[in-house]
């Protein structure tokens, strides 16, 4: 009887007994000190962008033509811009901008990766070769520039930046799933929920998503780095973002360049941000990897 | 081997085509064309009948299938055509800015290396000590900082310091001479863009290098060599470096084909007359047989590299090629 | 340092000019030495300033030819003087105004050595006026008054009108109309495109492709003493920061497009004495317009709450400290005698002194249309200056009447392909010129059955009706109530465009450049000839 064998003594055939989360997570910080201090920054970028209506001392689309381009005060911590907008506001409103930007690119991404590269691997055939064809030419365009092409069709604005970012992950994320699931389908277990009756999207999503979920994850955050570093450059290009919303990446165009030397503040913190954001999320991202996979060990 | 190669060289085919016909049909969704921004680049006047001269020289009114295989058609016969901006042709376009792109990313991959392989390895043998951290760090906020802010920077502290030294700002030269022209000249123009494009490429460099040696040194060789009571150093120099170093350069010559695509930026900053620049200019005014021919190098430089790369590890590996 | 002087109050025309401090009085030009200048853009699209319409060809190409007449080089600020370049003497029009007969100079050689003659004019205006088929003129358009162009000698041009129209010698005047060799034009009409053959104060030298373009001395210019320079190179550089470093760094003497306040004001704060500037008012603007065709906007009281929330007096004080704007004007450039006077254009929507009630009246206006809270997208070019500056400005401007307004910014095919198209809501537009000739500029507010590069979309007989009177009018105070009567009703009754500060021309350069002075477009008077460098 097909019923007698559960999904999870199936999937549990490779597990074994877990220590308790909270004893796992102070084990890692203890083992980790770089990833603890990526997690910080993420939290910090993380609590920014979800309180920034309380956080954030003025309002960041105001513009104050009575405190143009002044320098950092008590009254305006990072100083104001050209505009006599309050940087530090814009840049705790930018973290924002920054995560819905980042994570629906890198998540969207490689949630599309993901789902094809597992049954690109799991039907194979005409399928799987045509998919294959498929990542070839799209990895062969550098992401600027795939990036570059779905902007000029599309334009410019939050969403099409996020489209524009999000198509040129979704094979980097198939190719490496892709990968990890051929190795997950010889393993007899596949074959055994197959002969067994299970639905392919049973077998798909409960057995083998399960099992390339680690370089998944791995994967989805080195993408949130690449997405937010995406999202800069595409606007320094002046394609990504557009006033007044505030955006780090934003932020570094126009302005910063024609008074990195008059009002240095504007160009330097910006930059600053995205800076520490991406290194944040790496650090964290690695010490993820050495956690979850020791064999990928800061590949 | 050779059915190898023979299926290899097959394979790159439909990558090309694919390519090909992907950024055909981009550029041709993109609103507007060439003629109505030459025309109304001065923002004064377009005049319909002008416009429609042009799109009948330009060919812009055939059907798209018409436009495609004439495309096709004629890279077969390595005709690039000819720019739709400046009427040149787009091999010369192009000859004219390889040069200063090509020699940035030479120099940013001699840079690369020349950091990356050292720190990489110390990185590695020292696993976990505040020097490893250390290199991590750089490394990370390598791939984290922003090239173009980075160049834009370094650029304004190059000015202000020399500003406050001697009392006049300097700069690079803005005009490019060739290497053998004028040396000094040459390289304090493109050292700067080199150096920026130079440390993420090496920060990329030396992540792999130091993970490959972590790995190498805990294979059983190494272990056997250790316990001949072989010197360390000549451990790391003999058997481990040079068996790590197989990924990393293939990762150097994936990054290269990569680095001609991330110049797009490092170029703007550094006004350097490149294929980057070009690229994007050539998007801006909709120049599509530039971008055709632009792209289609980048994916064709991208694809061969693959190739590469690819036969290398065949060679090295007979396992592959017989699998 | 530099000194203004009179007129730095917003709204006056042309008048403010630098003046190097220190000993600056009368001082007689030295020959030599080699100008380097930057071109802010990547390369012009080719060499033929009949066909193009960017300032690109006119910075690389314009010191190589020579023109029938030009604003005077001594004063290109001048919106109503004309003087001869290659005719001897400025014409009175004859038969009614619709006969200029020109007299071509003698002793003038094209770099080749050969003689230019009255046919090579008339050709050559043949060309720009009536271009063969396949061969693209830009600016077929302004010159719809004329009807014949003869050379019946060697020395003599005529150009024929169909009717008398004051807009005649200023769009003759156009700096694009370069004189070419009628041999080389009636062998091959492209060979201009790619190739430099004229007559003016240099010749060309060599052309590096994105990079730069560099002139020698022409010996044998014909206004002796000229040109002072032995020569010249331009290199091209689209990034104004990189423009505003290579003048810190005295990579290059000067740029003659323009930048915004903040670059000037570093140049001259660390440059102190070396660096002079002079400025301008600008025969550009950016017009926002409003899409008739879109609901709400084809509501007059929606369009008017619109310019009513736009507080222009105030704006244009902050935006000129920031952004190459400055003067508050009508649909007349601000230089012109045909333009508004401040007292005329606080008459008019968007322009009261008092902004309060203006808004309380654009908020009472949305009421009553039904549009409160109304939000819509602000279509922009993808420009920084000053496109974005204005964009981000109007969006704070209506936000303070309850608009919801979000930018959407288009690189320039797709922009002019959504004003095309009318695919907008609300658009920012520009409207810029070479010559200032109110008469003809002002079609833009035209509707776009009449004035094909009117974006609004909406039909409006009377305003052809208000135009045309204002066109043939040639009496100058007659022509000046015509024209306050057309822009009462463009902007006032009908709001069928906002108009933003015009742009603001500053050319900072090192103190060492002597001779250029300034004028209201970057497309004039670019030969270089007057130049002189005191070093």
């Amino acid at each position: 009887m097909t019923t007698t064998v559960s999904d999870a003594a199936l999937a549990g055939s490779t597990g074994e007994a877990r220590p308790s989360w909270s004893r796992a997570a102070l084990t890692f910080l203890r083992r980790r000190p770089l990833g603890t201090v990526g997690i910080a920054i993420v939290l910090v970028m993380f609590v920014a962008g979800a309180l920034a209506d309380v956080i954030a001392p003025y309002d960041p689309e105001e513009n104050d033509f009575s405190a143009m381009m002044e320098a950092p005060s008590w009254a305006h911590l990072l100083g104001t811009d050209q505009l006599g907008r309050d940087i530090f506001s814009r840049l705790v409103f930018g973290a924002r901008t920054a995560m819905i930007v980042g994570f629906s690119a890198a998540f969207v991404g490689s949630a599309i990766g993901l789902v094809l590269g597992v049954a690109s691997a799991y039907f194979g055939g005409w399928f799987d070769l045509l998919f294959q064809r498929v990542l070839d030419v799209m990895m062969a365009f550098p992401l600027i520039i795939l990036a570059l092409a779905v902007v000029a069709v599309f334009g410019t604005g939050v969403f099409n930046v996020i489209l524009a970012i999000t198509i040129p992950l979704i094979p980097r994320c198939g190719r490496v799933v892709r990968a990890s699931a051929l190795a997950v389908r010889e393993i007899p277990y596949v074959d055994a929920a197959r002969a067994l009756g299970f639905s392919h999207a049973r077998v798909v999503l409960r057995h083998m998503v399960p099992n390339v979920v680690a370089p998944f994850l791995i994967m989805l955050s080195a993408f949130v780095g690449q997405a937010i570093l995406a999202e800069a450059s595409l606007s320094y290009l002046g394609l990504g973002v557009q006033e007044p919303v505030p955006a780090w990446g934003l932020m570094l165009q126009g302005g910063a360049e024609e008074y990195a030397t008059t009002a240095p503040w504007i160009a330097v913190f910006p930059g600053l941000a995205i800076m520490l954001a991406v290194l944040g999320i790496s650090l964290f991202g690695d010490a993820l990897r050495d956690a979850l996979d020791p064999k990928l060990r800061d590949r | 081997m050779h059915r190898y190669v023979v299926k290899r060289l097959l394979l790159a085919v439909p990558t090309l085509l694919g390519a090909a016909a992907l950024v055909f049909v981009l550029l041709r969704l993109v609103p507007g064309d060439v003629c109505v921004i030459r025309l109304g680049s001065g923002g004064a006047h377009v005049d319909p009948a002008a416009v429609a001269a042009c799109r009948e020289t330009l060919g812009l009114d055939d059907p798209w299938p018409v436009q495609f295989l004439d495309f096709l058609w004629n890279y077969i016969s390595l005709d690039f055509g000819n720019s739709m901006w400046s009427g040149n042709p787009v091999a010369h376009e192009i000859a004219v800015r390889l040069p200063v792109s090509l020699q940035i990313a030479i120099l940013a991959t001699i840079i690369a290396i020349l950091f990356a392989i050292p720190l990489g390895t110390i990185s590695a043998l020292r696993e976990n000590t505040w020097l490893d951290h250390a290199v991590r760090v750089i490394a990370i906020a390598g791939i984290a900082t922003p090239s173009f802010w980075l160049g834009i920077m370094s650029l304004v502290l190059v000015l202000d310091i020399t500003y406050l030294a001697t009392g006049k700002a300097w700069m690079p030269p803005i005009d490019y001479v060739p290497l053998w022209q004028d040396p000094v000249r040459n390289l304090s123009m493109v050292l700067l863009p080199a150096l920026t494009v130079g440390y993420r490429y090496s920060a990329v460099t030396m992540r792999l290098t130091r993970s490959a040696m972590l790995e190498v040194m805990r294979e059983d060789y190494i272990r056997t060599a250790r316990s001949k009571g072989l010197l360390e150093q000549i451990i790391v120099n003999r058997h481990a470096l040079k068996n790590a170093l197989l990924p990393v350069v293939t990762l150097i010559g994936i990054e290269f084909a990569f680095l001609i695509g991330g110049l797009v930026v490092t170029e703007q900053v550094f006004n350097l007359n490149g294929i980057g620049r070009l690229l994007v200019l050539a998007v801006q005014n909709q120049d599509n047989t530039l971008t055709q021919a632009l792209v289609m190098l980048i994916v064709a430089t991208f694809v061969f590299t693959n190739l590469v790369v690819d036969l290398l590890y065949a060679w090295l590996d007979p396992r592959i090629r017989f699998s | 340092m530099y000194v203004r002087t009179a007129a730095t109050c917003i709204g006056l025309g042309v008048a403010a000019i630098a003046i190097a401090a220190g000993p600056a009085g009368a001082q007689t030009p030295k020959r030599g030495g080699t100008l380097t200048y930057m071109i802010p853009a990547d390369s012009p699209p080719s060499f033929d300033g009949h066909r193009e319409t960017t300032f690109a060809t006119v910075h690389s190409a314009a010191p190589f030819y020579s023109v029938l007449i030009r604003v005077p080089p001594d004063n290109p600020a001048s919106t109503t003087e004309f003087v001869c370049d290659l005719c001897t003497e400025m014409p009175e029009p004859t038969d009614g105004g619709k006969t200029y007969t020109f007299k071509i100079r003698p002793d003038v050689k094209f770099h080749d050595g050969s003689k230019l003659t009255a046919k090579d004019v008339a050709a050559s205006w043949q060309k720009i006026v009536f271009p063969p088929e396949g061969v693209t003129s830009a600016r077929v358009s302004y010159y719809a008054m004329v009807d014949k162009i003869e050379a019946p000698d060697d020395s003599t041009v005529v150009f024929r009108l169909k009717y008398p129209t004051t807009a005649f010698l200023p769009a003759l005047a156009d700096p694009f109309t370069w004189i070419y060799k009628k041999e080389i034009i009636d062998k091959d009409p492209h060979w201009y495109q790619k190739n430099i053959m004229g007559s003016g104060p240099f010749k060309f030298v060599s052309y590096d492709i994105g990079q730069s373009i560099k002139g020698t001395r022409n010996p044998d210019y014909y206004h002796k003493g000229k040109p002072y320079l032995d020569g010249f190179v331009g290199i091209y550089a689209a990034k104004q920061s990189v423009r505003v470093e290579a003048m810190r760094a005295d990579r290059a003497a000067m740029e003659f497009r323009g930048v915004p306040p903040s670059a000037r004001d570093e140049l001259v704060k660390e440059g102190g004495k070396e660096i002079v500037v002079q400025d301008s008012d600008w025969n550009c603007g950016n017009i926002i317009t409003p899409n008739h065709k879109k609901k709400p906007f084809d509501d007059v009281r929606v369009r008017r709450a619109l310019m009513l929330a736009v507080d222009q007096w105030k704006g244009a004080q902050a935006l000129s400290k920031i952004a190459i704007v400055r003067s508050v004007g009508g649909i007349v450039f601000p230089g012109s005698p045909l333009a508004a006077t401040k007292e005329e254009l606080q008459q008019i929507a968007g322009y009261w002194p008092d902004i309060e009630k203006s808004r309380a009246e654009a908020k009472r206006l949305l009421k009553e249309a039904g549009a409160e809270g109304l939000s819509f997208e602000l279509t922009n070019r993808n420009v920084d200056q000053p496109y974005k500056f204005v964009g981000t400005w109007l969006i704070g401007e209506w936000k303070k009447i309850g608009l919801n307004v979000e930018q959407k910014v288009l690189p320039t095919g797709p922009w002019f392909q959504a004003m095309r198209s009318g695919s907008f809501d609300v658009v920012v537009d520009a409207n810029c010129q070479s010559v200032v000739n109110p008469v003809l500029d002002t079609g833009k507010y035209l509707p776009q059955s009449v004035y094909p590069e009117s974006y609004g979309g909406y039909e409006d007989p009377k305003s052809v009706e208000l135009y045309q009177k204002m066109l043939r009018e040639t009496d100058p105070k007659a022509q000046r109530v015509a024209m306050r009567a057309y822009e009462k009703h463009t902007l006032d009754t009908m709001a069928h465009a906002i108009v933003t500060p015009y742009w603001y021309r500053i050319i900072p350069m090192q103190s060492y450049v002597k001779g250029w002075k300034i004028s209201p477009s970057h497309y004039l008077n670019q030969d270089l000839a007057n130049i002189w460098l005191d070093k």
